[in-house]
């Protein structure tokens, strides 16, 4: 008798603890899509060839800058423009990163922007770049699937999109995101 | 004393702050020539579905981000060029991802997302209809021999408290 009732709330507490379990089970889930920024929209394009481009030099109109320069060692492709604080805001990352890794081929994509001002822009805080594409018109920021600046894609020297970064690059960034990819795809020197 | 102005004065200043602050270039549909009313409805149409990256609750046809005038723009050029509905959407999911689409495509990884709600409501209609079943079904469980006799012995008592169960 006595066990009997026992057995019988013990079934009926666990019973009541059900929705309890359901509602932890989707406040976790919630939670976690609190931590999601709906502004990071994963790109389609990672693991895919890095899109054709065939744009003027910012620096020197009439000589062209292609995505054949993709080709041959892990690039960083850094999409900016003078209008927009971010970029500004990582500028001084972007100038240690290729002061410090000469092996990274670190490329400007000038997007959306005039040439005056993102030339003061360069000469103001530095020039990071070996060279900027400049797209005043989002010809192909389209095909790169740029939505707003900065944006950073590393780009593999087969020329395959490995990684893409949205929003300004800081030293924590660049330490556990982008550098493991960067090594990871930069031929060891032996 | 402080200098203040009067708020008759700021409201103005309001005022004229609203006013002269409106959008300056506002992007319209109206550039976009078609030579059929049809193909205009189309070209809203197709744009209506898709989302603007930069203002993610806003449809290409509405958002007057640049990046969306850009891509109203490439859209636009697609569908002179007489390409289909499907190619330009596929152009686009392929550059920026299903989330270009309002409505996500069904595929594995949507499963959930189309059909969780309906496992959701499936169960809890389940629970529902089991527990209203189950209370018609057997009402109060009966009281046994035994514990007849310990209610009478009980009552009888009138009132004295008996938790042993002898």
């Amino acid at each position: 008798m006595n066990t009997q009732s026992v057995s019988v709330t013990n079934k009926s507490a666990m019973r009541a603890l059900i929705p309890l379990i359901i509602f932890l089970g989707m406040a976790a889930l919630l939670f976690y899509g609190l931590q999601l920024d709906p502004r990071k929209v994963p790109s389609p394009l990672i693991g895919k060839p890095a899109p054709m481009f065939e744009l003027e030099s910012l620096e020197e109109p009439g000589r062209l800058v292609s995505s054949d320069m993709l080709f041959g060692r892990v690039s960083l492709v850094n999409i900016w423009a003078s209008w927009c604080p971010s970029c500004r805001q990582e500028h001084g990352e972007l100038m240690v990163i290729a002061r410090d890794h000469p092996d990274l081929q670190v490329i400007g994509f000038n997007w959306k922007d005039t040439r005056p001002e993102a030339l003061r822009m360069l000469r103001q805080y530095g020039n990071p770049y070996v060279v900027s594409a400049y797209d005043p018109d989002n010809r192909y920021g389209l095909h790169w699937g740029v939505y707003g600046a900065p944006e950073t894609f590393i780009v593999d020297g087969e020329g395959i999109i490995r990684y893409k970064h949205i929003g300004p690059v800081d030293q924590t960034v660049w330490e556990t995101k982008i550098r493991p990819i960067v090594e990871k795809y930069t031929p060891k020197a032996s | 004393m402080k200098q203040r102005m009067h708020p008759l004065i700021l409201a103005l200043f309001l005022v004229i702050g609203v006013i002269g602050s409106g959008p300056s270039v506002a992007f319209t549909l109206e550039e976009f020539q078609f030579e059929t009313e049809a193909e205009f409805h189309a070209f809203r149409g197709l744009i209506e579905k898709l989302r603007c990256l930069v203002c993610q609750n806003e449809s290409l046809a509405s958002s007057q981000a640049g990046v969306a005038q850009d891509l109203r723009e490439e859209v636009y050029r697609m569908k002179q060029e007489g390409m289909s509905e499907r190619e330009i959407v596929t152009f686009l999911v392929d550059r920026y991802g299903d989330f270009v689409l309002y409505e996500p495509p069904l595929k594995a990884s949507t499963l959930i997302l189309w059909f969780g709600p309906f496992i959701f409501l499936g169960f809890a209609g389940y629970i529902l209809f089991r527990t209203l079943g189950r209370k018609t079904e057997q009402p109060e469980e009966d009281l046994s021999e035994a514990e007849r006799a310990r209610l009478q012995r009980l009552l009888a008592a009138g009132g004295t408290t008996d938790n042993q169960d002898k």
